[in-house]
C-alpha cells in the first residue's frame, strides 16, 4: 500500500463511488442456481430410472409367500425369508458390538486423550480405515474371526466382520458429534464438581447422542447392504433354513440378490428384483428410525 | 499490598470437611441476615498469587481477601486476568494444559494449592456461574439436580431441586414444566437455572464471571436483586465490566490492571462506595471515572 501525499491532503471528501451492475450480479446468481438444480436433476433422473427398473420387473413377484418362502429351484416358489433373518441377526450383532467400541473409541479419543502427534496420527488413521475397501475387511474377517477363533461361516462372524468395516465411520461420526458441543457444556460440569467421567455420562454424551445414534444407524444401514466382505467369510447362496447365528451356513439379501441376478432365467432377475426392493424397503426404515432417534434425542438441546 | 493476614479465618461451623457431605442451609428463605458487625470474616484469602500460561504470566502477585456473605467485585480492563484468577479460585484453570499458579489460596483455612487437595472437590465448595449461561441439554429439574447427583447427595432430590429453584427465584417461572428443556428458557432465565444449579451443591463461595453480560437490563436487575438476596448464606465474587452494577452491587470492590509486561495486578481494594468516590490510586480513579479503559 502507498502512503497517501500528506502535502495535499484533499479538501472535500470524494464521494465513494460504486458500480452496482446489479443486473450482472444477479445474472452470475441464477447461472449457478440453474447449474445446481441441473446436478440434482440429473441424480433424481438416474435414481428414478432405477427405481421404475426394479420395481416393474421385481413388484409383480412381490407377495406374502415371497417374504416368508425359503429359496427354491423355481422362481415361482421361491422367499427370502433366511436372507431376512440372516441379514436382521448381523445387523443386530453390528449393532451390538459397534455401539459400545465405536462410541468408547470416540469418547477416549476426544475426551480424554492428549492433544499429541500419537493420537492424531491415530485420528488420521482411523479417518482412512473408512476408505479401505469392503473387500479386504472380508479377508481380516476369515483369518480372524472364521478361522482363528473358530467361529465358521456364521451370522455371529459375519457381524463382527461387519462391525470392523463400519467402526471406523462410527468412531469418526461419533467425534464429529462430541466435538460440537460446545466446551461451555464440559466446564459446566466440572464447576459443579463432577469428575471427568461424571461430566461425559452427565453432560457431553448427552449433548452429542442424536449425532452419534445417526450414525451408527446409517453405518448399520451400510453393513445391511453389503455383501463383498461376506462373500469371503462364507456366507452361502442357497439356505432353505432358518440360520443359527451359532453355527451352520446363513445367508444375506445381498448376497441372495447377486446369486438370483447371475441366473441367466428371466424370472430369477424378476425375484432378485424384489429382494432389490425388499432391502430398499429395509434401508428406508433404518433410514426412518435415524430421524425418529435424532428427534428425540434432541428434544432437549437448542444450541 | 494488603498486609494485615494476621486475623485467621474462623468458621464457626466447619461441617464441611473432604468428602461428598452436604450441608443443607436450614435457613428459610427469607430469614434475617446474619449480623456481622464486629470485623469481617474473611472466607476466602489469596496471598501472592501468580497465573501463568506457559512462560507467560497473565496474572501477578495478588493478595485479596474475601469477606463471608458480602459481594466482592473485581473489575479492571479487558485482558488483566480476571477471569484467569476467578478460574483459579475453583481450580477450573486446572484443565488448562499450560497452565500454572503460585502462591496460596486459603479457603477456611486450608491451601486449595495443596498437594492433598483434590480440584473436584473444590469445585464442589466453590461454585462458578459463567457469562453465557450453560445449561445441559437436560430437563430443567434434572439441570438442578445433576450437581447433587454427582456429589452423592442423599436426601430428598426433589426438595433440594425445589429449594434451589425458589433460591435463584425461579421456581414460579418454571413449576408447572419442570420437564422441560433447560435450553428453552430465556436468558435471563437459563442463568437463573445456572445459579440455582451452583447452589443445590451448597458451595460456600460463588464466582460469577461477567453473568449478566449476555442479558438484558431487566433479567440484569433480577440477577442483582438475586445476588443481594444469595449472600445472606454465600459468599459471591462477581467479575464485570460494569461499573454501575459493581457500583450498586457489591459491597466491596478489586481493582486490577495490567502493566507493560500484560501481567495483571491488584491495584486497590475496599469498600465499594470508597473505591468509587474516594479511591486512593490514580489509576483506579482515571478507571471507574471511565477516563481509561
Ligand atoms: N487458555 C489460555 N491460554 C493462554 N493464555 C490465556 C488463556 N486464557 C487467557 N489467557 C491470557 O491471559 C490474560 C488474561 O486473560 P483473562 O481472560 O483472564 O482476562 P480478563 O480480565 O478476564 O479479560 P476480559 O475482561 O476480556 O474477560 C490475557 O492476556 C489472555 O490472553
Ligand atoms: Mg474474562
Amino acid at each position: 500500500m502507498t502512503v497517501a501525499n500528506p502535502t495535499a491532503p484533499p479538501a472535500t471528501p470524494v464521494a465513494p463511488r460504486f458500480e452496482p451492475a446489479l443486473m450482472r450480479r444477479k445474472l452470475t446468481g441464477t447461472i449457478f442456481y440453474g447449474a445446481c438444480l441441473a446436478a440434482i436433476g440429473v441424480l433424481l433422473l438416474a435414481l428414478t430410472f432405477l427405481l421404475i427398473d426394479v420395481f416393474r420387473r421385481g413388484l409383480p413377484w412381490l407377495d406374502l409367500g415371497f417374504l416368508s418362502g425359503v429359496p427354491s429351484r423355481r422362481p415361482a416358489n421361491a422367499g427370502i425369508l433366511p436372507a431376512l433373518v440372516g441379514s436382521f441377526q448381523v445387523g443386530i450383532f453390528v449393532a451390538i458390538f459397534s455401539f459400545p467400541l465405536g462410541v468408547a473409541a470416540a469418547i477416549y479419543l476426544t475426551e480424554y486423550a492428549k492433544d499429541n502427534w500419537f493420537n492424531r496420527l491415530l485420528q488420521t488413521n482411523i479417518s482412512n480405515l473408512a476408505g479401505v475397501p469392503s473387500i479386504i475387511y472380508g479377508i481380516l474377517g476369515l483369518a480372524l474371526f472364521v478361522r482363528l477363533l473358530g467361529l465358521g461361516p456364521t451370522s455371529l462372524a459375519a457381524g463382527l466382520t461387519m462391525t470392523l468395516l463400519i467402526l471406523p465411520v462410527v468412531i469418526i461420526a461419533s467425534i464429529e458429534a462430541l466435538k460440537a458441543v460446545p466446551d461451555a457444556q464440559r466446564e459446566g460440569a466440572y464447576a459443579l464438581g463432577a469428575t471427568r467421567w461424571q461430566m461425559v455420562r452427565g453432560s457431553i454424551f448427552p449433548a452429542a447422542a442424536p449425532g452419534i445414534m445417526t450414525g451408527l444407524i446409517l453405518a448399520m444401514a451400510r453393513a445391511i447392504g453389503e455383501a463383498a466382505p461376506l462373500l469371503l467369510i462364507g456366507a452361502s447362496v442357497f439356505v432353505t433354513f432358518l440360520p443359527n447365528p451359532l453355527e451352520g451356513s446363513y445367508t444375506v439379501l445381498p448376497i441372495q440378490v447377486l446369486q438370483w441376478a447371475s441366473r441367466p432365467q428371466a424370472d430369477f432377475q424378476g425375484i432378485s428384483a424384489a429382494a432389490i426392493i425388499v432391502i430398499l424397503a429395509l434401508m428406508l426404515v433404518l433410514n426412518g428410525l435415524a430421524l425418529v432417534v435424532r428427534a428425540r434425542l434432541s428434544r432437549h438441546i437448542q444450541w | 499490598m494488603n498486609t494485615q493476614l494476621s486475623e485467621a479465618p474462623v468458621r464457626e461451623a466447619a461441617t464441611n470437611g473432604p468428602g461428598p457431605a452436604i450441608r443443607l442451609a436450614t435457613l428459610p428463605a427469607g430469614g434475617a441476615a446474619p449480623t456481622v458487625d464486629a470485623a469481617p470474616e474473611y472466607v476466602v484469602e489469596l496471598r501472592d498469587v501468580s497465573c501463568y500460561y506457559g512462560a507467560f504470566r497473565a496474572v501477578r502477585n495478588v493478595d485479596i481477601k474475601v469477606a463471608k456473605n458480602a459481594i466482592t467485585a473485581l473489575i479492571g480492563p479487558s485482558g488483566c486476568g480476571k477471569s484467569t484468577l476467578l478460574r483459579t479460585i475453583n481450580r477450573m484453570n486446572d484443565l488448562v494444559p499450560s497452565y500454572r499458579s503460585e502462591g496460596q489460596i486459603m479457603l477456611d483455612g486450608q491451601d486449595l494449592f495443596a498437594k492433598e487437595v483434590d480440584p473436584v472437590a473444590v469445585r464442589r465448595r466453590v461454585g462458578m456461574v459463567f457469562q453465557k449461561p450453560n445449561p445441559f441439554p437436560k430437563t430443567i429439574w434434572e439441570n438442578v439436580a445433576f450437581g447433587p447427583k454427582v456429589n452423592g447427595y442423599k436426601g430428598n432430590l426433589n426438595e433440594l431441586v425445589e429449594t434451589s429453584l425458589r433460591r435463584a427465584a425461579l421456581w414460579d417461572d418454571v413449576k408447572d414444566k419442570l420437564k422441560q428443556s433447560g435450553m428453552s428458557l430465556s436468558g435471563g432465565q437459563q442463568q437463573r437455572l445456572c445459579i440455582a444449579r451452583t447452589i443445590a451443591v451448597n458451595p460456600e463461595v460463588i464466582l460469577m464471571d461477567e453473568p449478566c453480560s449476555a442479558l438484558d437490563p431487566r433479567s440484569t436487575l433480577q440477577i442483582e436483586e438475586l445476588m443481594a438476596e444469595l449472600k445472606r448464606e454465600y459468599t459471591i465474587v462477581i467479575v464485570t465490566h460494569n461499573m454501575q452494577q459493581a457500583a450498586r452491587a457489591s459491597d466491596t470492590t478489586v481493582f486490577m490492571t495490567m502493566g507493560e509486561d500484560r501481567a495483571g495486578f491488584v491495584v486497590e481494594q475496599g469498600p465499594t462506595a470508597q473505591i468509587f468516590t474516594n479511591p486512593r490510586n490514580q489509576l483506579t480513579e482515571d478507571y471507574v471515572s471511565g477516563r481509561f479503559g
